[in-house]
């Protein structure tokens, strides 16, 4: 048994950290808050060129192949700066389901646009916010679609859209190019750094991922994926907070002490630390079922991700707390943590959703 | 003890409801009391001619309320009060809390410079400042926390000197809440920085249209500017603003701070209300978890009635708090249990509620989001209640100090002179 990551995915982390620490500072999450831009355009780029997008991609669509592990090595960095991209929709959810439902000529067609970042691509995962399949009411008739999708995070740069919609009364998953025959409106995301969107089809091309009747099946395994590889996001964002946290304790004074020297201060960020760890275990679990052991995924991906909740919603928190008045300005970084924070959770869902998936496989 | 209304208390009930359903419509939706701590993210404190209108909307509210008899029920009749108990205090409360009513801008003044004034101004400063500080013609802050001095507030350095019967005071506050509308600040200065720190300290009333007195908004995690920044340069005040005696400024501040807490952990206008779940429940017919509503999920359940005797508890412990005062107590460390179970119980309730919301939990906009986005916003917002007026962690010390007599921290600036201090390299600016 190894639990720790190799020397070369420890060499990557560090790269990652450095193109990131130069790129992406908290103060570049900042302008991208302040603006309408969806994404920071330039830092995708610069991930794209650095063959960030294609590690989990075969080489023969365009990837490097590197593996999961290292795509996991990659979202603990991108968590940990907060960084504003559409990485994990384009990459865990999009490219990850492409590979497990498409057919050669779609993967050859789809793949190496993303893994070189010229396309963004997307999955739309609710409708009105309700994510079980019973509420699909999206149709495609003659290859083309009907309906609405809401909300979609990153539905307003993203180019390429995967969903579920009704055809025949079968409930197959559908690529769509988001082109034409598409109708975006911008959502109001408590996390301005990740923007969602809903989406209105009238008549938009589409065509089938997967086998007829196969939405449910593809979907679960995609929530699996994503869950393990937003695991190690939500565990970058936490540290990140941790980190912030652990700073100003032992820079800020009063009572002519440190705020780090009262235990309710040092206490909490010793909680805090202690949550991370087992969030960090877990996500290794995770990502190594997800590269070696695909059997236990189900559960591995449940723990991960109501470990990574819960870490991160303690941390980013508590480190507002810890900052006192300043936490609560628009200004200070801690407040994009917790907003953060609530984006990767709400997105695949919290305990009320994992803990039914955990019990429902660990069993 | 009797949870119905005495007679008079009855009486004075029927007589509220009268006056108000004459003077104000009543509230369609509720958001219960969490709705307090909601704001439309950037509504408030954007300086633009709808926040003024707020502002020209509340004092036209509280005029109404003033004139005739129901602004200041506990307050002397001297003063423009109705010289009544604090039971009905909280009836009023209770009552009004059904309206629609524009925000409670007054509380700094209503709830913690008038009773400052009342216990240690001078009869001119009474006469002065109290009238039109209940009828809402002036407006108040609090210019007492500073980028290195928050919890402990006794560590502030803006400093005053005396000029003949002048203070000419520099420096700088901030987190100053409604600055920017305000006509008085209640000001903490120090006056004697070779004292030790509590020692030190001179507590005035400052006008905020003084010349050198500089006023920049700081925007919150809301996305709101309530609060400022507020900079003092060569400002002068004249000695008879002074409240208290020179150096006497720490014991005049803490009668702000116990009002402060009692207003914002346990006073009247905040009990009676709804935990505004049962809204929350009334919604989650419609919400699914897990392919069901979530109205069905055994967990949904048992969690909501968790939060709900909470709440009720916090409810009723207030209730105790308020008739122990009614008995003649005075507002002490009960309302610090108040204050913390509320931040906490707000924050936990909020993030829940999200959590309900599935994808949308994120959302802030209001023809998708629950409750037209409430709880998100009580979320965003809610930090601020476990911050201001005392941490947290302030609380819990003043409840394991002053209630459960545990032994006090070791404290390393007692007795030592304040300018020997040490500070650390970082103080709290934007
Ligand atoms: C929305 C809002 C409105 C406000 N309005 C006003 C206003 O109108 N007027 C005004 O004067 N002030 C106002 N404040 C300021 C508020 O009172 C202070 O923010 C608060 O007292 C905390 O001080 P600080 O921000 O300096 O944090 P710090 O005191 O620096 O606290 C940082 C952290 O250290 C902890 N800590 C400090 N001392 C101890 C200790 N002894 N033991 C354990 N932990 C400790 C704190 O709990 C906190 O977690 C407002 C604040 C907010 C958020």
């Amino acid at each position: 048994m190894n639990f720790a990551f190799d020397q070369d995915q420890l060499m990557m982390r560090d790269a990652a950290r450095k193109l990131l620490d130069d790129l992406s500072p908290m103060s570049a999450v900042h302008k991208i808050m302040d603006s309408e831009e969806s994404y920071d355009a330039k830092l995708w780029q610069a991930m794209a060129e650095n063959g960030w997008l294609g590690t989990a991609i075969p080489e023969s669509y365009g990837g490097s192949d590197l593996g999961y592990l290292e795509l996991a090595v990659l979202a603990e960095e991108i968590g940990r700066h907060c960084a504003s991209v559409p990485f994990s929709s384009s990459i865990y959810l999009a490219a990850e389901l492409i590979k497990a439902a498409g057919t050669e000529e779609q993967k050859h067609k789809y793949l190496p646009k993303l893994a070189a970042g010229e396309q963004i691509a997307t999955v739309a995962l609710a409708e009105q916010g309700r994510t079980d399949l019973d509420g699909v009411t999206a149709k495609v008739e003659d290859g083309r679609l009907h309906g609405e999708k809401s909300p979609v995070v990153d539905g307003l740069c993203a180019d390429l859209l995967i969903l579920p919609a009704r055809e025949h009364g079968e409930l197959s998953l559908y690529l769509v190019d988001l082109g034409q025959g598409v109708e975006r409106s911008a959502l109001h995301s408590m996390d301005r750094t990740r923007k969602q969107a809903r989406l209105r089809f009238d008549g938009a091309a589409a065509e089938r991922l997967g086998g007829s009747g196969e939405a449910g099946r593809h979907l679960d395994a995609a929530y699996d994926r994503g869950a393990a590889l937003l695991a190690f996001e939500q565990v970058g964002l936490a540290q990140a907070a941790l980190d912030m946290g652990v700073a100003y304790a032992k820079e800020r004074y009063a009572f002519g002490r440190p705020i780090g020297s009262f235990q309710a201060i040092k206490h909490r960020l010793a909680d805090m630390f202690v949550k991370l760890e087992s969030a960090r275990s877990n996500a290794y679990y995770a990502a190594w079922a997800l590269a070696k052991s695909p059997d236990e995924l189900p559960a591995a991906a449940a723990y991960a991700r109501l470990a990574a909740n819960e870490a991160a919603a303690f941390a980013t928190e508590e480190n507002v707390q810890i900052h006192g008045g300043i936490g609560f300005t628009w200004e200070a970084d801690p407040h994009m943590l917790v907003k953060r924070a609530k984006h990767l959770e709400s997105w695949l869902g919290g305990g009320l959703v994992w803990g039914e998936r955990l019990l429902g496989n660990a069993a | 003890m009797d949870f119905n209304d005495t007679p008079q208390e009855a009486e004075f009930r029927a007589e509220a409801q009268r006056w108000l359903s004459d003077n104000a419509k009543p509230r369609t939706e509720s958001g219960g009391m969490m709705a307090m701590f909601a704001e439309a993210e950037g509504e408030g404190g954007n300086r633009g001619e709808a926040e003024w209108e707020m502002v020209r909307q509340a004092q036209a509210w509280q005029k109404r309320k003033y004139d005739a008899g129901w602004a200041g029920i506990t307050w002397p009749k001297r003063y423009g009060g109705r010289g009544a108990s604090i039971m009905q205090q909280v009836i009023w409360g209770q009552e009004e809390a059904k309206y629609e009513t524009p925000p409670n801008i007054f509380m700094i003044g209503i709830g913690m410079a008038g009773p400052t004034i009342q216990v240690h101004g001078s009869n001119e400063q009474k006469d002065r400042y109290l009238k039109p500080m209940l009828s809402g013609e002036e407006i108040w802050c609090q210019l007492f926390s500073e980028p290195g001095a928050g919890s402990d507030l006794a560590g502030l350095r803006t400093r005053a000197v005396k000029e003949g019967d002048e203070w000419v005071v520099n420096g700088q506050k901030v987190w100053t809440s409604g600055a920017h509308y305000s006509k008085w600040g209640i000001l903490v200065t120090r006056s004697d920085p070779s004292a030790p720190k509590h020692k030190g300290l001179t507590y005035f009333i400052v006008d905020m249209e003084s010349p050198g007195v500089e006023i920049r908004p700081i925007r919150q995690m809301t996305g709101g500017a309530n609060f400022n920044e507020v900079f003092f340069k060569d400002v002068r005040i004249p000695d008879s603003n002074r409240l208290g005696a020179v150096g006497q400024g720490w014991s005049v501040a803490i009668t702000t701070l116990m009002n402060e807490r009692m207003s914002i952990g346990g006073g009247g206008g905040m009990l009676g209300g709804d935990s505004g779940l049962s809204d929350v429940i009334k919604g989650l017919g419609k919400v699914y978890v897990n392919g069901r509503p979530a109205i069905e999920n055994a967990a949904v359940r048992h969690q909501l009635a968790r939060f709900m005797t909470r709440f009720k508890g916090l409810e009723l412990t207030g209730y105790r708090t308020l008739s122990a005062l009614s008995m003649g107590g005075m507002p002490g460390a009960e309302s610090s249990i108040m204050k913390l179970e509320m931040g906490l119980l707000a924050q936990q309730m909020a993030a829940f509620v999200m959590e309900l919301q599935g994808p949308n939990g994120v959302l802030m906009d209001s023809d998708v989001a629950l409750m037209e986005a409430m709880w998100q916003q009580v979320y965003l917002g809610v930090p601020a209640i476990r911050i201001a007026g005392g941490t947290d962690e302030v609380q819990r010390n003043i409840i394991g100090e002053r209630v459960l007599g545990l032994p006090a921290d070791v404290r390393l600036d007692k007795g030592v002179p304040f300018n020997e201090v040490p500070t650390g390299p970082r103080t709290a600016t934007v």
